[in-house]
């Protein structure tokens, strides 16, 4: 029997490892990093389920594909269906309508409706509320997914993948750059606080014209400040001005994040293609999935979908710009 | 046309590179317009951003790099030394902000980076405001082209001050001016050239367009339009009718 190779074990590697148990297949993922962690840019996401807030400023297939993330994920993980909250201070309305006016999939919430859904927000008069939308916690998703796996059989190695292996699937995001000269990486950072003494129970995202910032809840008064999004290559560190824009941003959504510890700081690559979508490219012996951009738990659903669906049924997705194999 | 520190540009647009939803819009956004040239940010985030910096440079157009983002004159000249590295230009849209919510320049340490970048070789466009005082300060810091704002960058106002770009417009008259910041719409841009301006620089309101590339058009042919109209030398505003077919022959009152 097939036994398939994944390399990577961030997000996307996993997704399809999982697709592939789904199926019936014998799978092997090598990461020389080990299990997911602090080397995987998927450790430091956000773990939004949001394609309708996401279709504001991304194309078509990110609202398609994304969608079908939330049941994927929900059969395999802790999923909280508290929707979105989207929010600006009174001199953002503009952009507040020009976003409502990028997408669907809302309400619109007032300022009491607004406490109704969350009390601490007290400080915004209008907004917008995607109540489909879901989030997860990475890091836990990511732990669930390896442990389903290996309970499946999956062996994890902690090693690189030996070269010329026969049916090898190659998610190894911005590494794989070596191969697919497309990718680029788009600087992301990214902060863990605890603050208990403000409560909010989904993501909240502000939108504010230098840092559109989200919160995520991650319970316990844990929350995740995110992200920027910088054009550079250069993850070795937060800049000051970063770090200052997301902690006054969330002061302005509640005073009360001034008292916060911060526990974490994360900075790292998004793999992306010119056009910010995923990628599926079949070279000689080796699938290449890629390219998950900001988007790793939202289209890494469709993506494994898509690569299981070429290495076993020959079936051609969108996601396929190319097929030489 | 006026020559820009003796380069023409093939058409009066200049298009920023910040904040498309992908580099693939961006670049299509070059390719419907034929913008002339295309304004890249460098954060001082030293050798990063390679590949975005090369997709910027693949778009065959000139290159003119600024210094967004910055609040001092060390600051802008670090990374004004910085573009040209990178770029290998001497061209550089000097920006030095003074005011964080209304990204309003602050002229004063604006002069001084001007001064030092030209005695330094770089060939300034500063991003000024349409003060004509400090236009001549900017000229005698050796500037030879001034770039007064509109409105505030990203408000998408347009021309806020149209009298004061007038006067500047009539003050330098053989200086090349380009309309930086606040334009939001076409009829802007247009407006912008029909006062004699000789390019338009726009970001924000084709970046975050719903159809980045199809707004990238209309800017082109707003530009366009205004330069030949200046070219042609429009009619003056008038308050009365003037018909335009003879009334001889036919029955008025005086």
């Amino acid at each position: 029997m097939t036994i398939w190779s994944v390399i990577g074990a961030g997000v996307a590697g996993l997704a399809v490892a999982s697709e592939l148990i789904a199926r019936g297949e014998k799978v092997q993922v090598f990461d020389p990093g080990g299990l997911p962690g602090p080397h995987s840019c998927s450790w430091w996401a956000g773990g939004m389920l949001a394609p309708w807030c996401e279709y504001e400023n991304a194309e078509e297939p990110v609202l398609r594909l994304g969608q079908c993330a939330i049941d994927w994920w929900a059969a395999r993980t802790q999923l909280h269906h508290r929707g979105t909250l989207v929010v600006a201070k009174a001199r953002d309305l503009p952009d507040l309508r020009r976003f409502a006016r990028r997408t669907e999939g809302f309400i619109d919430v007032n300022r009491e409706e607004i406490t109704l859904l969350e009390p601490d927000l007290d400080a915004c008069s209008n907004g917008l509320y995607f109540r489909a939308e879901a989030h997860l916690d990475p890091r836990q998703a990511l732990g669930d997914l390896c442990r389903q796996l290996r309970e499946s059989g999956v062996e994890f190695h902690r090693k690189l993948a030996p070269s010329r292996l026969e049916n090898a699937i190659d998610c190894r995001g911005l590494y794989a750059r070596d191969v697919l000269h497309d990718l680029r990486g788009v600087k992301g950072e990214m902060l863990v606080i605890r603050c208990p003494d403000v409560a909010l129970t989904r993501p909240v995202r502000l939108l504010h014209p230098r840092l559109p910032l989200y919160i995520v809840p991650r319970g316990d008064g844990i929350y995740m400040l995110g992200a920027t999004m910088i054009e550079s290559e250069d993850s070795g560190r937060i800049t000051a001005r970063s770090m200052l824009e997301l902690l006054s941003a969330a002061f302005a959504l509640n005073p009360g994040f001034g008292e916060a510890e911060v526990l974490e700081i994360g900075v790292d690559l998004r793999p992306a293609f010119p056009d910010n979508l995923p990628r599926i490219r079949r070279l000689g012996r080796t699938i290449y999935a890629n390219g998950l951009y900001r988007h790793g738990y939202l289209l890494a659903p469709a993506l494994a979908r898509g690569v299981v669906d070429l290495a076993l049924e020959n079936k051609h997705s969108e996601m396929i710009d190319e097929d030489r194999a | 046309m006026k020559a820009f520190y003796g380069t023409k540009l093939p058409n009066p647009l200049m298009l920023g590179t910040a904040q498309y939803p992908s580099p693939a819009i961006l670049e299509q956004s070059f390719r419907k317009s034929s913008a002339a040239v295309a304004t890249v940010s460098l954060r001082r985030e030293s050798g990063a951003g390679q590949t975005f910096w090369q997709m910027i440079q693949d778009l065959g157009v000139l290159i003119l790099p600024n210094t967004a983002g910055c609040h001092t004159v060390k600051e802008a000249v670090t990374t004004s030394h910085m573009a040209h590295e990178v770029f290998g230009t001497r061209w550089i849209k000097l920006e030095l902000i003074g005011h964080t919510d209304s990204l309003q320049p602050d002229v004063f340490q604006l002069v001084e980076a001007a001064r030092i970048l030209t005695e330094d070789g770089f060939q300034v466009f500063p991003y000024t405001t349409d003060d004509l005082i400090v236009g001549e300060r900017l000229l005698g810091a050796g500037c030879e082209v001034l770039m007064p704002w509109g409105a505030p960058i990203g408000s998408g106002r347009g021309l806020n001050n149209e009298y004061a770009l007038r006067a500047m417009r009539a003050e330098f008259a053989d200086v090349p001016l380009v309309i930086d910041a606040g334009i939001g719409l076409p009829s802007h841009a247009a407006r912008a050239m029909e006062l004699g301006y000789d390019a338009v620089l726009v970001n924000t309101a084709v970046a975050r367009a719903g159809d980045p590339a199809m707004m990238a058009r209309a800017m082109v042919r707003a530009v366009k339009a205004g330069q030949l109209a200046y070219q042609a030398d429009p009619i003056e505003a008038r308050d009365m009718a003037e018909p335009s077919t003879p009334v001889i022959g036919k029955a008025f009152l005086s």
